[in-house]
C-alpha cells in the first residue's frame, strides 16, 4: 500500500515538474530559430515553426507534449534533427553513469573513511589532516582540480590517458576529479555524525561492557553515524550520474552532462525537457529506494502510507 | 578481611578551557562481597566521575587521575592497560546507567545487545548464547522473551529498558555491579520495581552494588553502607543506621533535613541548604562545606578536616566531631533535633 501511495506520487512529482518546466521554458524570450530571423525569409521560417508545432498556442504545445510523454516519446532535437532525444538520453547515459558510480563509490569510501578516521582522532593530528584535505576537496573547484591531474598524471609522468573514453584507465582521472567534492562533503558530515553518535550513552553501555575498541567502534559507532549520512547520499549520486558538464567537457566524455546546458542556449526545447525529465525521474526514483532502504537499515522507521 | 573492591585517596581532575577541574579529591571507600554501598550527593558532587574512573569509562584527557587507587581483589584497575581492562570490565565489574532512554544501541536487537556483553568474554556456541540472553530477559523480569529477544530498544518502556540494562550488566555475572543512578529517570513506581529487582538478583547472584544516588530514600531501602559525597569529598560514610540514626556531619544533616514529609498533615515548605557548592575549579583549602555551614568555626575554613571515626566504621570528616570542638556532644544532637 505505502509502495503503491509512493508510486503515484512520484507519478504525480515527475508530471509537476514538466509541466513547471515547459511553461518556464516557453517564458524565456526567443525561440529555437531566433538567429536564424534576418537570414531566412519569414515563409521558410514560419514553415519551420509549423514542422515542431511552435505556431499553436502554447496550451495547445503543451498537450501535445504530454501526449508525447505519456508514450515516452521526447521527440526529436531541434539543434541535431536526425536525432531523437530519446536516443541522445541513450547515447549518453551510459558514460554518465559509469562515470558518476565511479566518482560516487570513490567519494564514499574516501569520504567516510576520513571521516571516521578524523571524528576517532578528535582534534588531533589526523584530524586536521583529514579536515584539511576536505577544505581543499570543497574549496578547489572541479575546472582547476581536472587540468591539474591531467598535467601530472597524464602530461608530465604519463600514467594515463589525457581525455577521452574507452577504457578504464580512461575514466580514473574524470572520475576522481568528480569525486573531489562529495568526497570532502561526505566526511564533513560523516565527522560530525560519528562524534555526535561516539558521544552517546550507548556507546558508553557498549564500552563498559568491555567490548573490543573495533568492535565498539564499528557496530555501535559507524552503524548508527552513517544513518544521516545515507539521507543526502541519494541527491548526490544523481547529480553525479546524470551527467556533469564541466568533467565532461574537459575530458571530452560523450555523456549527457553538456545537453543540460547547451540546449538551454540554444532553446533546443525537446531536449531541455527530455533532460529535465530524465534528471528528476531518476532523482524521484533514488529517494524512493532510499526511503526503502531506511526500512532496511534503521529499525525505528516504518513505512506507513499516512501520519499516526 | 580483604575487601571485594578498595578504592584508595582517588584524586580525578578535568582539564577545561577554564582551568583544572577537581572532581574528586581524596576519595578512599570499599565494597564487601555480597553488599550494596551507596554513594549519595546532589548533582556534581563527584559521585559518577567516581565510578566512571574505576570502570576506566572517563576518557583521558581531558580526564586526569592525579592519584589512587582502585583495588579489586587487590589489582589495580587504575594501572591496567586498555585491554587487560576490557576483560575486566563487563565480566568482573559492569554498569548500569541513569538514562535507559539513551543506553541503548536504537539500531541493534535487545537480544543482540545482552549476547553481546556474553560474547565478549565467553567461547559459547550460537544456540547456547541465545539461550542465555534469554534466561536472562526472564531473569529481569520480562515476559515472553522469544518475542522480546528480537525487539529494539524503541519498543521498550523505560522501566523495561531499564531491566534490559540491568540484563546486560549481569549477563556474565560480575562480581561487583555499579548502578549510576539507575532509577532517576524512571517514575516513582518503576523505580521500586528496578530496585526491587536489583536487590533480588543480587541475593540470587551474590553480586556487590555500589549505588549512586541522590535520593536518601532510595539509600535507606536498598544499601547497607552510605558514603555521602560533597563536592568531590567523601564527607560522611558508615552504616545506613548509623548515618540515619547517628549522623555526625552538617551536610548530612541537612540532607536529611530535607527530605519532604510525606505523612504529614499540615502544608511545609520544603528545607532547602542554603547557599551553592563551592567552585571546583578552586576548591577552598578548609571544608567544602564551611560557606554554608551554619555550625561553621574559623577553624573550618583553615583546613580541611580529616576523617573523625565516630564508632567502627562511621567516620565523618568535620570538625565538630574533633574532641577539642567544645561541647560537641550537644552542638551535634542539637544539629539532630533539626530534622
Amino acid at each position: 500500500m505505502y509502495i503503491f501511495k509512493r508510486l503515484i506520487t512520484m507519478l504525480v512529482t515527475i508530471w509537476v515538474i514538466a509541466s513547471l518546466t515547459f511553461f518556464i521554458m516557453k517564458i524565456i524570450p526567443g525561440d529555437p530559430f531566433a538567429s536564424d530571423a534576418d537570414v531566412l525569409p519569414e515563409e521558410v521560417l514560419q514553415n519551420i515553426r509549423a514542422k515542431y508545432n511552435l505556431d499553436e498556442p502554447i496550451p495547445v504545445q503543451y498537450a501535445l507534449y504530454m501526449k508525447d510523454l505519456a508514450t515516452f516519446d521526447l521527440g526529436i532535437s531541434i539543434e541535431s534533427e536526425s536525432r531523437t532525444v530519446n536516443g541522445i538520453i541513450w547515447d549518453g547515459a551510459p558514460a554518465s553513469a559509469l562515470l558518476g558510480t565511479q566518482a560516487m563509490v570513490i567519494a564514499l569510501v574516501f569520504g567516510l573513511l576520513l571521516g571516521i578516521v578524523a571524528a576517532l582522532n578528535h582534534n588531533k593530528m589526523l584530524d586536521y589532516f583529514s579536515m584539511f584535505i576536505a577544505i581543499v576537496g570543497i574549496s578547489v573547484p572541479s575546472f582547476i582540480l581536472a587540468p591539474l591531474l591531467i598535467n601530472y598524471f597524464a602530461v608530465d609522468w604519463q600514467l594515463l590517458p589525457v581525455a577521452s573514453w574507452g577504457t578504464w584507465q580512461h575514466s580514473i582521472l574524470p572520475s576522481v576529479a568528480l569525486a573531489a567534492t562529495p568526497l570532502a562533503v561526505i566526511a564533513r558530515f560523516m565527522r560530525s555524525s560519528m562524534l555526535e553518535v561516539m558521544n552517546q550513552n550507548y556507546i558508553k553501555t557498549a564500552d563498559a561492557k568491555g567490548l573490543p575498541t573495533t568492535k565498539l567502534v564499528i557496530r555501535h559507532g559507524i552503524r548508527n553515524a552513517i544513518l544521516p549520512v545515507v539521507s543526502f547520499i541519494g541527491p548526490l549520486f544523481v547529480a553525479l550520474i546524470t551527467g556533469t558538464f564541466v568533467i565532461e567537457k574537459i575530458f571530452a566524455i560523450p555523456g549527457i552532462g553538456r545537453y543540460f546546458v547547451d540546449s538551454i542556449f540554444n532553446r533546443d526545447y525537446p531536449v531541455i525537457m527530455g533532460t529535465t525529465i530524465f534528471f528528476s525521474s531518476i532523482l524521484v526514483l533514488t529517494l524512493f529506494l532510499i526511503d526503502i532502504s531506511y526500512r532496511f537499515i534503521d529499525p525505528r522507521i516504518k513505512l506507513t502510507s499516512g501520519g499516526d | 578481611m580483604d575487601h571485594l573492591l578498595e578504592v584508595n585517596h582517588l584524586e580525578v581532575n578535568f582539564k577545561t578551557y577554564g582551568g583544572e577541574v577537581k572532581a574528586v579529591r581524596d576519595v578512599s571507600f570499599h565494597v564487601d562481597k555480597g553488599e550494596i554501598m551507596a554513594i549519595v550527593g546532589e548533582s556534581g558532587s563527584g559521585k559518577s566521575v567516581t565510578v566512571q574512573t574505576i570502570m576506566g569509562l572517563i576518557p583521558m584527557p581531558p580526564g586526569k587521575i592525579n592519584n589512587g587507587e582502585a583495588l579489586l581483589h587487590g589489582q589495580d584497575l587504575l594501572k591496567l592497560t586498555k585491554k587487560r581492562m576490557q576483560k575486566v570490565k563487563g565480566s568482573k565489574l559492569s554498569m548500569v546507567f541513569q538514562d535507559p532512554m539513551t543506553s541503548l544501541n536504537p539500531t541493534m536487537k535487545v537480544g543482540k545487545q545482552i549476547e553481546e556483553s556474553i560474547t565478549t568474554h565467553q567461547r559459547i556456541g550460537k544456540t547456547e548464547v541465545k539461550k542465555r540472553a534469554m534466561e536472562m530477559i526472564r531473569l529481569v523480569g520480562i515476559s515472553n522473551p522469544e518475542e522480546r529477544y528480537n525487539q529494539y530498544p524503541h519498543e521498550f518502556s523505560g522501566g523495561m529498558r531499564q531491566r534490559i540494562m540491568i540484563a546486560i550488566a549481569l549477563a556474565c555475572r560480575p562480581e561487583l555491579l555499579i548502578a549510576d543512578e539507575p532509577t532517576t529517570a524512571l517514575d516513582v513506581t518503576i523505580q521500586a520495581q528496578v530496585l526491587d529487582l536489583m536487590k533480588d538478583l543480587k541475593e540470587k547472584m551474590n553480586t556487590s552494588i555500589i549505588l549512586i544516588t541522590h535520593d536518601l530514600g532510595v539509600v535507606a531501602e536498598t544499601a547497607e553502607r552510605v558514603a555521602v559525597m560533597y563536592a568531590g569529598v567523601i564527607v560522611e560514610s558508615g552504616t545506613v543506621e548509623e548515618i540515619f540514626s547517628n549522623p555526625r556531619h552538617p551536610y548530612t544533616w541537612g540532607l536529611l533535613e530535607s527530605i519532604p514529609d510525606v505523612n504529614s498533615e499540615k502544608k511545609e515548605r520544603l528545607i532547602p541548604i542554603e547557599g551553592s557548592p563551592p567552585d571546583l575549579f578552586s576548591p577552598p583549602k578548609g571544608c567544602p562545606f564551611a560557606p554554608r555551614c551554619k555550625y561553621a568555626m574559623d577553624v573550618c575554613v583553615e583546613a580541611m578536616p580529616p576523617g573523625f571515626e565516630a564508632e567502627e566504621g562511621h567516620q565523618a570528616k568535620c570538625w565538630l566531631n574533633d574532641p577539642r570542638t567544645p561541647d560537641v556532644e550537644d552542638l551535634i544532637a542539637a544539629g539532630r533535633e533539626e530534622y
